[in-house]
């Protein structure tokens, strides 16, 4: 049946027509959808795990047990789970275990751009690369017939424009390979003589992939009728490509970039005048080229930053710009702000009006950055946020252990957050945690994790306990705070700054856009009170704005949080039910 | 069929359901026997920042996204938007917009300008079609509406019989909402400016 459908989707449904059973994963724009989509079969179990680490160890284990296994990612996310993929390509593996990841050109939504591609090259597994929803669902069932086949691990992946488009797909019938015994096999133990035969085996490996690289319709020309150029390119590019050139020119479409063929390249290259090889970030098809001695234009002509697109690669090749027109006055910007609502801005406006200095992690709150709270000073990865301030407070003393703080959401605490709170207590500076606690996973959309009490179905789970956690690594100051009251945030804020030994502040109140979150009326403004000094626009709501000199509320947008009332001095915003105390 | 690939944009703030509006337009399109492809955008933009769809099709569409100078028509949720995608306009484009204004965080902050009279601006430019969807959204009983508003409007300038539009919401939407959403729809399709 004819679906259109989201490459992410279009991976889930390779799952399930693979007869996968496990997926394991950790949310990631772009990766996110594929898991949630996933669970929407009954037969394959998918859990989301605290990271990326544990959810490839965990599928490798799944597949260990003989049954078809799967882990979900965004390309930071790889670098998580690093760690087993390159012991896991030595051990190998018999029954399928792929691993998506997703890599963001263009950085949508993600603090670097990294590629990919590297990974596959460095760990020596292969890697596919579709370039629409059908080879999202094709290449994933293909990923797990080649793991078997070849016993490694393959990685698909995914770039944004992939994973968030959506094309046609011509579904099949689900088929579950039989469950495979499990047979003890010491050659597992990656001791050191062990991986020693391990890494002969993972090079003959590579050499017969290569063979296979040779022949597979994975990797295949598309013929054209001007032998004056030909192209070279995988994945989103090839669409661009084919957009601008359609059946013009010979190319060489890339779908599977590790290890790439060496015979099919020379042919291809032979065949044409000028050879161009056109892919995002990083030149791994140019330098395959030049190792082999085939002279090529790539990064010569297309930049290694951003995303492209069809008018992109016309206009480095020379081509004619398409006409267009704009409005003479200057657009402002619309960058994405913290909600109306939102539990995270009463505590950065506290942060704010402290003067901390803020080490930031990963999730909305990093909006906190932004105009007029400006309440982050950096951030860099997740977890970051606990042990970068624990080695700047050891370099700066204790001027600044009392100024500074590291905000993380719950989430990200127990992604990686944990290591570096064990970092500060063990190794003893007077650090102060926040964290954010807004009972859900928010940026990526609203993902269960281990501190909300729900698995990935939603169905009740063991909840871990943040304040029993906190306290059992040796904190011995941990409380409490309802980010809404703004009194009870800035003392909890200047006493935890204030002390001589680690503390944790855990900020708690649900995400304002939770479904079981119940609002408030919204806040009205008493315009004879209002004296349009926008105090109440410190905050950085969307739902305020200040017109003709008076505060407005949109009440659309308003959850009645409550937090712009508390920052009016002359009572003019003020709750509809009276409870004005 | 053998037609040109057609080019349409759907643009507004995130949050504003501009994913409904991209499902639907692609479920009708997909039953017309085109093919198609829809561009979305998730993650961050979402939290009330400036969102972009693409939706393309024809007998064969290649690019999942459109270029400057290259939509046919733009749908836009909120009227800045319409303006900042303009330059994505064909010449001889047209460009259908909601007249809502929601103002970016730099311009509630008082860094940046709302720029004034933007629908005079725009149809210097442009063929355009404004309306207040938020107004017949909340005639049709949901202000959350306005996408499907929106849809109606835009099914005027295909030649597609209004059956095959409905149908469609009834395989998008909920079916507690169809009613709701198939009035938005008329308001939208039938409504006539002042």
């Amino acid at each position: 049946m004819k679906q259109l459908m989201l490459g992410n989707k279009a991976v889930a449904r390779g799952f399930y027509e693979a007869g996968c059973c496990i997926v394991s994963s950790y949310p990631g724009t772009p990766s996110t959808e594929i898991t949630e989509e996933a669970v929407k079969y009954d037969e394959i179990y998918c859990e989301w795990a605290p990271n990326e680490k544990v959810a490839l160890e965990a599928a490798h284990g799944a597949s260990l047990g003989g049954r078809r296994a799967a882990c979900c990612m965004k390309h930071v996310g790889l670098n998580v789970a690093a760690d087993p993929l390159f012991s896991i390509s030595y051990i190998g593996t018999d029954t399928g275990l792929v691993l998506l990841v997703a890599d963001d050109p263009g950085m949508h939504s993600s603090q670097n751009e990294q590629d990919s591609r590297h990974y596959a090259i460095a760990a020596k597994v292969p890697m596919l690369e579709p370039a629409d929803s059908q080879e999202a669902c094709d290449f994933t069932k293909q990923a797990f017939a080649l793991s078997e086949q070849f016993h490694t691990p393959v990685i698909v992946r995914m770039v944004m424009r992939i994973c968030h488009s959506q094309s046609v797909v011509d579904t099949c019938e689900r088929v579950v390979p039989p469950q495979r015994e499990y047979v003890k096999d010491q050659s597992r133990v990656m001791l050191p003589a062990q991986a020693r035969k391990a890494h002969i085996r993972v090079e003959q490996r590579t050499k017969d992939l290569i063979d296979f690289a040779e022949t597979s319709p994975l990797n295949r020309v598309d013929e054209g009728r001007d032998h004056s150029m030909g192209f070279i390119t995988s994945s989103t590019c090839y669409q661009y490509v084919k957009e601008l050139f359609g059946d013009t020119y010979p190319v060489l479409k890339i779908g599977m970039c590790n290890p790439l063929p060496v015979k099919k390249f020379q042919d291809f290259a032979a065949s044409v005048h000028r050879v161009i090889v056109v892919e995002e970030l990083d030149p791994i098809l140019e330098n395959h080229c030049r190792m082999l001695g085939i002279p090529v234009e790539g990064k010569s002509l297309f930049p290694m930053v951003g995303e492209f697109s069809q008018s992109l690669i016309a206009s480095c090749l020379g081509m004619d710009a398409k006409t267009t027109q704009a409005i003479a006055d200057p657009i402002p910007p619309r960058p994405p702000v913290m909600c109306a609502g939102c539990p995270h801005r009463g505590l950065f406006y506290t942060l704010k009006k402290n003067n901390c200095m803020v080490y930031g992690d990963i999730g909305c709150y990093t909006l906190g950055s932004f105009a007029p709270l400006n309440a982050m000073d950096l951030n860099v990865c997740m977890g970051a946020s606990l042990s970068g301030m624990h080695g700047f407070n050891k370099a700066r003393g204790p001027e600044y252990e009392h100024k500074t703080v590291g905000v993380i959401g719950d989430s990200t605490f127990v992604h990686s957050g944990m290591t570096g709170l064990a970092d500060i207590v063990y190794n003893n500076s007077a650090s102060t945690v926040i964290i954010l606690d807004n009972s859900i996973t928010g940026m990526t959309g609203h993902q269960q994790n281990p501190t909300t009490g729900y698995n990935i179905k939603g169905d009740p789970a063991a909840k871990i306990d943040l304040e029993a956690l906190c306290r059992a690594m040796g904190v011995r100051r941990v409380r409490v705070v309802d980010p809404y009251d703004l009194k009870a945030t800035d003392e909890a804020v200047k006493e935890e700054l204030a002390a001589d030994e680690p503390s944790v502040i855990i900020s708690r109140r649900p995400c304002a856009l939770l479904k079981n979150v119940r609002h408030q009326s919204p806040v009205q403004v008493d315009t004879d009170k209002c004296v349009g000094c926008k105090a109440c626009m410190q905050i950085g709501c969307p739902a305020i704005a200040v017109r003709d000199k008076k505060a407005r509320v949109d009440t659309t947008l308003c959850v009645g949080c409550d937090v712009c009332r508390q920052m009016c001095r002359f009572g003019a915003l003020v709750r509809p039910d009276g409870r004005n105390a | 069929m053998n037609q040109p690939v057609r080019n349409i944009m759907i643009v507004g703030v995130g949050g504003q359901g501009s994913l409904l509006a991209s499902k639907l337009l692609g479920h009708l399109l997909l039953n017309k026997g085109f093919d198609v492809k829809v561009s979305e955008v998730h993650g961050m933009s979402q939290r009330g920042g400036s969102v972009v769809t693409y939706v393309r099709f024809g007998e064969k569409v290649y690019s999942p996204i459109i270029d400057q100078g290259e939509a046919d028509l733009i749908v836009s949720f909120e009227l800045l938007e319409a303006a900042r995608w303009l330059p994505y306009l064909k010449e001889g484009g047209q460009i259908v917009t909601n007249t809502q204004m929601i103002d970016p965080m730099p311009v509630i902050t008082g860094a940046a300008q709302y720029p004034e009279h933007l629908e005079e601006k725009i149809a210097e430019k442009a063929r355009l079609d404004a309306l207040d969807c938020l107004e017949l959204a909340r005639q049709a009983g949901s202000a959350k509406a306005v996408n499907i508003v929106l849809m109606g409007r835009l099914s005027r300038y295909f030649d597609f019989p209004e059956e095959d539009w409905l149908e469609s919401i009834e395989a998008c939407v909920p079916a507690r909402f169809v009613d709701l959403n198939k009035t938005a729809f008329s308001l939208g399709r039938n409504h006539t400016p002042a």
